[in-house]
């Protein structure tokens, strides 16, 4: 395995990211550790990895997490039915187990040929015991099949970035195991630059005001769900491709929906914006 | 060298473990840290796991590093180091020797030299400085090394620590939110219900009786079935224990594991009302409790359950004109104790009060547990018994 330079990723055209983000994508790859990334929804979490892989000219792996994923279904699974299906009725070569043994993403990491990032994406929405089910398999990059009495260890170790939506928290022992980074909000400059990134085009009073409005609308006291950066990515699109000039954008908050998504908070919002 | 600011950060409450610390160990002997800063970045990264130490562990930067002999040392040197000087390539020989040095010699011997050291160096393989094959400095080559400066972002780690930007996200109920929680996560008993799936193994089993002939087994999946019903005491001599009844709320309707929960408060001793809202302003008839809520659910006193002795034995007694009781309020908890098989009190008083006569009187009708992490899980051990009794009789 080839070691990688310790500023191999330092983002890409499509996505900026700081320089403390950065450094701790890179460190989490020179420590072989597992990259947790936490933050507000709509900050970039799922698209970093995405990122990183394209940076590092790795194939990308992902595992969506659900409230029902187990920790086994990452591995393997055996797939019984089919092959109690093919007993009965025919086909396929029942006599060997291994036919029915089906990869998960994990275990599709761990065999890849080249090294892979492996994005497992919003890791609290499953049950509080997954994280822990998963230690040992993280940490040793390997995992057990008794059906088959084999073990699959990774050929390449995998670049590791796991999501979190703080919804639960996360157990401490998986915690310990993992380089934290949580993504603070942009900052107005940060944001700039962002947007620039998917709006090259855009007139820079039209964007100036729109960042301005888009501030203002987060800074509302006692909104539920305040937007974020691909609320503001979302709402710039919908005023480019309207033809909204920037002075509408100053004077109002033209197609607020897309900014704010829940009935109340739109409500709140259209007490407390200054119309002018 | 670091181990001051190990112990600086648990003191700030950050809980930093030799994993952890080693971890950081590892970071620091690939080389990973080659400024204030980046060791700022690199050893939160590793050392805090949720944006809520994020503060704690600022402070504890600033207080290990704020004036801190080694970080002077390195900033003094940023300024020698600022222009490196571009390096020779070294033959693989030389790169061999300078090997095979552990992380502690390094420091050590860093700091020797630093102190034999007067002045600037670029080159050679001994000062610290630029361009050289010494382990330390900047742009110089050593498989082992300490890189020392480099580019800084402008404002110090320290600086932007003593900030303190996210003093926000600091929420120092969280430990102990968590800690309710986990007691409380053992309050669970899962039963059959819900949407059918596929059950693998007495699918296989009935196939192999019929000889290979493929009988399909379907059962409910497996959810947890305990409603919870949370009785507060919002009264006057609660008031100093609010925090920690909120934080048992918190835990629990957070944890979102239950059929059902629902709360309700009462001052003192619950009588022919109870209350939605903490208020109390808008009353609910305590029968309508017992015909909402089925027996087996499991209900929770929170309460001191200190009072005047005729406030909880008199009719009459409750404190509020208008809530007045048909029903003394000892009655009213007796009615609980019979409707509901699993009930608890918990009590936020100190045990060793517990001789108050009301709290003797209460504790007799249900058992009473400290509001503390043990406590409830007594209380919880206590209420599974009633669910563990009836799977056992199933």
């Amino acid at each position: 395995m080839s070691e990688l330079p310790f500023d191999a990723f330092s983002g890409t055209a499509s996505y900026i990211a700081n320089d403390s983000l950065t450094r701790d994508v890179n460190a989490a790859i020179a420590l072989q550790r597992p990259l947790l990334v936490k933050g507000e929804p709509g900050t970039g979490k799922t698209l970093l990895a995405r990122a990183i892989a394209e940076a590092l000219g790795m194939p990308l792996l992902t595992w969506q997490v659900k409230s029902t994923t187990k920790a086994q279904d990452g591995l393997y699974h055996y797939d019984v039915v089919q092959r109690l299906n093919d007993s009965r009725f025919g086909g396929g070569d029942v006599g060997s187990i291994r036919h029915y043994i089906k990869m998960g993403v994990l275990g599709r990491a761990f065999r890849s040929e080249e090294r892979v990032v492996l994005l497992i994406d919003e890791v609290d929405k499953a049950d509080l015991e997954f994280p822990n089910d998963l230690l040992h398999e993280l940490d040793a990059m390997s995992f057990h099949i008794p059906e088959l009495d084999e073990t699959v260890s990774a050929v390449h170790r995998p670049i590791v970035i796991i999501s979190s939506n703080a919804e639960k928290e996360l157990p401490d022992a998986f915690l310990r195991r993992c380089v934290f980074h949580y993504i603070t909000f942009p900052e107005r400059e940060l944001m700039e630059r962002i947007v620039r990134v998917h709006y090259p085009d855009v007139t820079e009073g039209l964007l100036e005001a729109a960042i301005l409005r888009f501030y203002e609308v987060r800074r509302i006291a006692g909104l539920r769900k305040k937007p974020s950066t691909s609320e503001l990515i979302d709402w710039l699109f919908v005023l480019v491709s309207g033809g909204v000039p920037a002075e509408k954008v100053a004077a109002a908050v033209p197609f607020l929906g897309t900014l704010l998504k829940q009935e109340k908070d739109l409500d709140t919002a259209k007490q407390r914006i200054s119309w002018s | 060298m670091f181990v001051h600011f190990l112990y600086s950060l648990r003191r700030n409450g950050v809980p930093v473990g030799a994993q952890e610390w080693l971890a950081l160990h590892d970071a620091l002997g690939k080389g990973l840290v080659d400024s204030t800063d980046s060791l700022y970045g690199l050893a939160r990264a590793i050392c805090v796991h949720t944006e809520a130490h994020y503060d704690s562990y600022d402070v504890a930067f600033v207080e290990c590093f704020g004036g801190q002999d080694w970080i002077e040392l390195k900033e003094a040197l940023q300024q020698w180091l600022e222009n490196p000087v571009p390096m020779d390539q070294l033959s693989p020989e030389a790169f061999q020797a300078l090997t095979g040095m552990s992380l502690e010699e390094l420091l050590q011997k860093f700091k020797e030299t630093l102190e034999k050291q007067q002045e600037r160096h670029d080159g050679g393989s001994r000062w610290v400085g630029t361009g050289g094959t010494s382990p330390w400095g900047n742009s110089g080559r050593n498989p082992q090394g300490i890189r020392v400066g480099g580019s800084g972002g402008g404002r110090s780690a320290v600086q932007v620590a003593g900030e303190r930007r996210y003093r926000d996200f600091r929420t120092d109920v969280t430990i102990d939110v968590r800690q309710f929680k986990v007691a409380l996560r053992a309050l669970r008993h899962l039963g059959k219900e819900g949407r059918e799936e596929l059950a693998l193994q007495p699918t296989i089993d009935r196939t192999c009786k019929d000889g290979g002939e493929i009988e399909l087994v379907f059962e409910k999946e497996r959810k947890n079935t305990v409603r919870l019903v949370l009785l507060m005491d919002s009264g006057g001599s609660m008031a100093p224990y609010a925090r920690l009844v909120d934080r048992l709320f918190s835990a629990a309707s957070e944890i979102g594991h239950w059929k059902s929960f629902d709360h309700y408060f009462f001052h003192n001793c619950p009588y022919n009302r109870v209350y939605s809202s903490i208020e109390r302003l808008e009353a609910v008839q305590t029968a309508e409790v017992f015909t909402k809520h089925p027996a087996h659910a499991k209900v929770v006193f929170v309460g001191d359950a200190c009072m005047a002795p005729w406030e909880l034995t008199a009719v009459g007694g409750a404190l509020s004109l208008w809530d007045r009781n048909s029903r003394s309020g000892l009655e009213w908890i007796r009615a609980f104790r019979e409707h509901f098989k699993d009930i608890v009190w918990l009590n936020p008083e100190p045990e060793r009060y517990w001789t108050h006569e009301t709290i003797t009187a209460i504790k007799r009708e249900i058992p009473m547990f400290g509001l503390t992490v043990d406590g409830l899980e007594g209380a919880v051990r206590h209420l599974r018994r009633g669910s563990l009794a009836a799977r056992r009789g199933a």
